[in-house]
């Protein structure tokens, strides 16, 4: 059986940086896959590949077997891809609920006409939305906060909403793009719990983004390494611990005794 | 506020036309002045969905005004009226107006709206150069000359019409799931884009619908004022009604209607103050000088509130309401 998503020999050059270098990687479905490595070794880089942000410049990235390059990214998100950001990026503007309400115009059936004219029909799409949106909000705990401005919940919520927020697009993968960045060690073992329970409930694929080793050993079933664009080591948390490549990556090579 | 959109809105047709029988007796002067109320409500709120909701920052509505008042003239003119009534007639011309100002949009919005911020400003202020510069070169419509337009249909009733059909579409665009798409690309477009949203549709859609409504406003005017000259759509009537939507706070509706009114009855009520025999000597010099305290007035209220008058509050907004079950 084919993989969910599957990256075959991606290259991206920025000018002559090469951020990816012939990257091969999968992710099967309903599976929690990890992608770490240290900073700079182009893990955001593929998250923008995988959502269309950037083009590779070589290689081919496939989606339930179709391929998504030079996509635009909301035709990716309509193919069942959804993230979230590294650096949160909420509707500031608009209240929880109303973030929430934003991710399911893709799925509306109405358009410019009904939203005039407020028929039978657009009172019961709208009906429906917001029975969704709540039924979504209330799993996550954010029932509650449902008209507060998202930018007045406090951190941890405000990377639920997120991730409530790119849910609410029914994707079939679930991308997270650091989500324990900025957290404390409480908030992390909290978001670990968060993303096990998604995943479970949801049945979806995870691809976690992190550089924060405990988040990544502590939630994924497999973890491909990146050092430099290069994948270094692949596969489950207890072979990654243990692979000399990922620690000299992360710590550096053991100095030789002195001569 | 808006449980019943339908009906509030013929609530405010039936009104303007209730009004408009009693409007013959007023004093011409006053008529001009609520008039250009009701047509800078048409302008102030159809660019408040480009500029206030969607977040684009365009300086070109005189244009696509330009575009809608010279379209609805010259149908006016040049289109020989008798097989139809009057009124149906002038609904046409203002209707080619609408169109044409809409396309105008469409054809400046597409290859522009990738554009960000002061680039597009820069684009859609060179758009209404242009359409001022081509205007003044059709001899047909009277080149610099500018152009006399024989009827005057525009009355009450059809500009408060036009008003309330322009707050209507866009408050009711606006609010519904639909309308979120507006205002996440105005907080956040890559997160938009990433949430499955096509941004290059709704910023098209609101460029032209705005456009549209400017087109309207266009030519309701020409035919109110029954003279209209490119001059009269220049750089500087764009800047007044970008002011009257910041003023009243973008994506503020409620607010944006207030601004149009209070900055179209300002320059007027103290040009009246300078005329005041009984007021001081000092008091009147500094009315005469209106257009000054105006700009001070202006400047004043952005130091004391960057946000507009009434800032982002949801006057107009509704969140549904979620039954308990």
């Amino acid at each position: 059986m084919n993989p969910l998503l599957e990256i075959r020999d991606c290259t991206v050059r920025f000018g002559g940086l090469k951020a990816v270098s012939e990257l091969n990687f999968a992710v099967g479905e309903g599976e929690l896959a990890g992608l770490i490595g240290p900073n700079g070794a182009g893990k955001t880089t593929v998250f923008n590949l995988i959502t269309g942000v950037y083009r590779p410049t070589s290689g081919d990235i496939r989606f339930a077997g179709k391929s998504v390059v030079g996509r635009r990214p909301y035709r990716i998100t309509a193919r069942g891809i959804a993230r979230t950001f590294q650096n949160i990026r909420l509707f500031a503007s608009l209240t929880v609920f109303e973030n929430v309400r934003a991710a399911f115009i893709m799925h509306l059936s109405h358009g410019i006409f009904h939203a005039l004219w407020r028929g039978p029909g657009f009172a019961r799409e709208e009906a429906r939305i917001d029975a969704q949106v709540m039924e979504l909000l209330e799993i996550f705990h954010l029932g509650e906060a449902r008209d507060a401005l998202c930018k007045s919940l406090p951190y941890g919520d405000q990377r639920r909403l997120e991730i409530v927020r790119a849910l609410a697009t029914r994707p079939k993968l679930l991308l997270l793009d650091e989500p324990a960045a900025g957290m404390n060690p409480t908030e992390k073992q909290e978001l670990m719990r968060l993303i096990r329970f998604t995943q479970e409930k949801f049945n979806i694929a995870v691809l976690l983004v992190e550089h924060d080793m405990r988040v990544v050993m502590g939630t994924c079933h497999r973890i491909a390494v990146l050092d430099y664009g290069v994948k270094i080591a692949e596969g489950a948390p207890d072979e990654i611990r243990k692979n000399p490549k990922v620690i000299e990556a992360y710590l550096g090579q053991e100095e030789p005794a002195h001569a | 506020m808006f449980e019943r959109p339908k009906t509030l809105f013929a609530v405010a047709v039936a009104l303007s036309f209730a009004v408009s029988k009693f409007s013959g007796g007023v004093n011409p002067y006053y008529y001009d002045i609520i008039l250009s109320i009701g047509i800078n409500i048409i302008l102030a709120v159809s660019l408040n969905l480009v500029n206030g909701h969607t977040g684009q920052f365009s300086l070109g509505h005189a244009g696509f005004m330009a575009a809608g008042a010279y379209t609805a003239a010259a149908f006016t003119t040049f289109v020989p009226p008798h097989h139809i009534a009057t009124t149906l007639f002038f609904l046409l011309a203002l209707f080619a107006g609408g169109l044409a100002a809409a396309l105008a949009g469409l054809a400046v919005g597409v290859p522009s709206l990738r554009l960000k911020g002061d680039y597009l400003a820069i684009v859609t202020l060179g758009f209404g150069q242009i359409i001022v510069v081509i205007l003044q070169n059709i001899d047909a419509v009277g080149a610099s000359r500018g152009f006399s337009v024989a009827s005057g249909y525009t009355n009450f009733f059809w500009t408060y019409f036009f008003a309330a059909l322009t707050v209507y579409v866009i408050v009711h665009l606006v609010d519904s799931t639909y309308g979120r798409g507006f205002l996440a690309v105005r907080d956040d477009e890559i997160a938009a884009d990433a949430m499955g949203i096509n941004t290059t549709k709704y910023k098209v859609v609101a460029f032209t619908l705005g456009a549209f409504f400017a087109g309207i406003a266009g030519g309701l005017y020409a035919h109110f004022k029954q003279f209209i000259s490119p001059d009269g759509f220049d750089f500087f009537k764009s800047v007044d009604i970008v002011v009257m939507v910041i003023l009243g706070g973008m994506g503020n509706t409620a607010g944006v209607i207030f601004a149009a009114v209070l900055l179209t009855i300002l320059p007027e009520w103290l040009r009246t103050v300078s005329g005041c025999t009984f007021l001081p000597h000092w008091l009147r010099d500094v009315a005469q000088n209106r257009m000054i305290l105006y700009s001070l007035l202006l400047i004043v209220l952005m130091l004391t509130r960057p946000q507009g008058l009434f800032g982002d509050a949801r006057l107009f907004r509704r969140t549904p309401k979620f039954k308990k079950p």
